[in-house]
């Protein structure tokens, strides 16, 4: 456990002196809860709709895939008129892109990054190195599928997968979220412990707090 | 005092035009800035699938009392805006709770938003939110300061501090208009008016690429739509004021879309066109080129 996660007693601006324990202080201790559907069919359908209609992805790129959804916000292929659009913050994303290859190191701060957005969330793996490893499938330092610790709603193939392919994606995206079919977070809610267990199977010196949120 | 109930539902009327409206231009207008880029843009109706989405996210997670307030704060401030001044200038549906002295409440108003806005983003504790929030302040002071000089002109040259009046003042042909009247209290108002529209030169509050969007940092579903919804309304309740205060108001509701329209389009004209103002700039500028040009009107009236 790192320094700062550690009980202490800090002294305030004002001189009083107080104890902070970060981990119950600052982080929920509750596991995710499931969420399911709450409402009628049809009003279901219609969030459903404006949830494919407003794709909020992450901005954050992990591997060499990266580099293809830049082209995306430019005159070329801008895909904010397909309803798609970059947030900064995992609070407000609902899409989140792995563009590659993923390192044990950046997994940590993917995993933190995964739990603090809220619950209708998808992930899309972008690139052969999600799915299988790709070509660092022997690799000692990146994880060969990233199924095993977030749940992925697609995956796109290629390496590297050209912005074309991309915008296809987006579109087989919407489908699945129209068809209520991208509950990614409930499954993930409800193998919470398995994720858990895959995910510090590889990280071995896991410094943060169990839940992100 | 007699109040007359019907007012309430011609009240919620007026809000229902008015987020429908905001909704669709700011879309158009979102339009009009990809256009200069060369994109397409987002389609019309984009910003109701946003709001949806938002609203209908499943789960949230709060930070505080304060935290939850500050988007309430901000919505009430946007409603509040718009309820308390006329829409449509003798019109008994639109003419919503003016009274008296409302254009000291519609001051009080536009500032109250950013300062619920200052104490919700701040018990979020993200450092991102805290500086946005200090540059926005910041930023807000300096542009309210030429604007309430021209308000404060604009009263003095009318004598009288209800918006309605005001209006009426300047009925009968656009050479009644305050723009021709007082040009310099108008001329003082716009330059405040660039400031407050969180579009560039002045949009370093939000600065998506360094402090990530800012105050909202921390804010999610509901609450964001909150914040969304009031997108939508506070900048039509700031320009009706300016269309009531300057541009003689509107009578029917093809004039009033029309007028906030262009209002609006300077602020997008000058924003397409600058690169973005650091913001000591921005209060200088402000400071040096608003402020005199108001206090200026002021003497002259
Ligand atoms: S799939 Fe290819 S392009 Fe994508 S991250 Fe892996 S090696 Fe790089």
């Amino acid at each position: 456990m790192r320094d700062e996660l550690q009980k202490r007693v800090v002294k305030g601006p004002d001189g009083v002196e107080f104890e902070v324990e970060p981990l119950k202080d600052y982080y929920c201790e509750a596991p995710p809860a499931e969420h399911p559907p709450a409402y009628l069919k049809i009003v279901e359908d219609l969030f459903n709709w404006a949830r494919s209609q407003s794709l909020w992805i992450l901005g954050f790129g992990t591997g060499c895939g990266a580099i293809e959804m830049r082209p995306l916000m430019t005159p070329r292929f801008d895909a904010y008129r397909y309803g798609v659009q970059w947030r900064p913050t995992p609070r407000q994303s609902n899409l989140f892109i792995i563009s590659g290859y993923l390192s044990v190191k950046t997994l940590k701060r993917v995993i933190r990054s995964y739990e603090q957005m809220q619950n209708p969330k998808y992930v899309v793996g972008l690139g052969s190195c999600t799915i299988n490893g790709g070509m660092y499938w022997d690799s000692y330092n990146t994880i060969k599928r990233l199924d095993d610790y977030l749940p992925v709603d697609l995956y796109i193939a290629g390496c590297m997968p050209r912005p074309e392919a991309l915008l296809a994606g987006f579109e087989t995206l919407k489908h699945i979220i129209r068809e209520g079919k991208a509950e990614g977070a409930n499954l993930y809610a409800r193998n919470f412990d398995w994720y858990k267990a895959n995910q510090k199977k590889v990280i071995h010196d896991w410094d943060m707090p169990d839940y992100n949120w | 005092m007699d109040f007359d109930w019907m007012k309430i539902p011609y009240a919620l009327l007026t809000l229902f035009i008015v987020v429908n409206y905001g909704m669709l231009q700011n879309a158009l207008i979102a339009k009009i800035g990809a256009r200069v880029g060369r994109r397409r843009g987002i389609p019309i109706w984009q910003n109701y699938a946003d709001l949806i989405k938002n609203y209908s996210i499943r789960s949230s997670i709060t930070h505080g009392v304060m935290y939850y307030l500050g988007p309430v704060f901000r919505l009430s401030g946007g409603v509040g805006l718009l309820l308390f001044v006329p829409s449509l200038y003798g019109s008994e549906m639109f003419s919503n709770l003016s009274f008296a002295g409302d254009l000291i409440l519609a001051l009080y108003f536009i500032f109250f938003g950013t300062l619920g806005m200052a104490l919700g983003a701040a018990e979020s504790g993200h450092p991102y939110a805290a500086i946005g929030i200090t540059r926005g302040l910041q930023q807000v002071s300096a542009a309210e300061l030429p604007m309430a000089l021209a308000v404060f002109s604009v009263a003095l040259q009318y004598q009288t501090l209800s918006v309605t009046e005001i209006v009426a003042a300047q009925q009968g042909g656009f050479q009644n208009w305050t723009l021709f009247t007082n040009p310099l209290a108008v001329a003082a108002a716009m330059l405040s008016f660039l400031g407050s529209m969180m579009r560039p030169p002045f949009d370093v509050v939000l600065a998506p690429q360094e402090i990530p969007i800012g105050p909202p940092t921390e804010y999610h579903s509901s609450y964001l739509a909150l914040m969304q919804t009031n997108r939508a309304i506070f900048p039509i309740a700031k320009i009706v004021i300016y269309m009531n205060l300057f541009f003689g108001g509107a009578t029917i509701w093809p004039e009033f879309f029309l007028k906030v329209f262009l209002i609006y389009m300077v602020s997008v004209l000058v924003g397409v066109v600058h690169p973005r103002f650091r913001v000591e700039q921005s209060i200088r500028w402000f400071l040096v080129w608003a402020v005199p040009i108001g206090i200026l009107s002021i003497v002259l009236v």
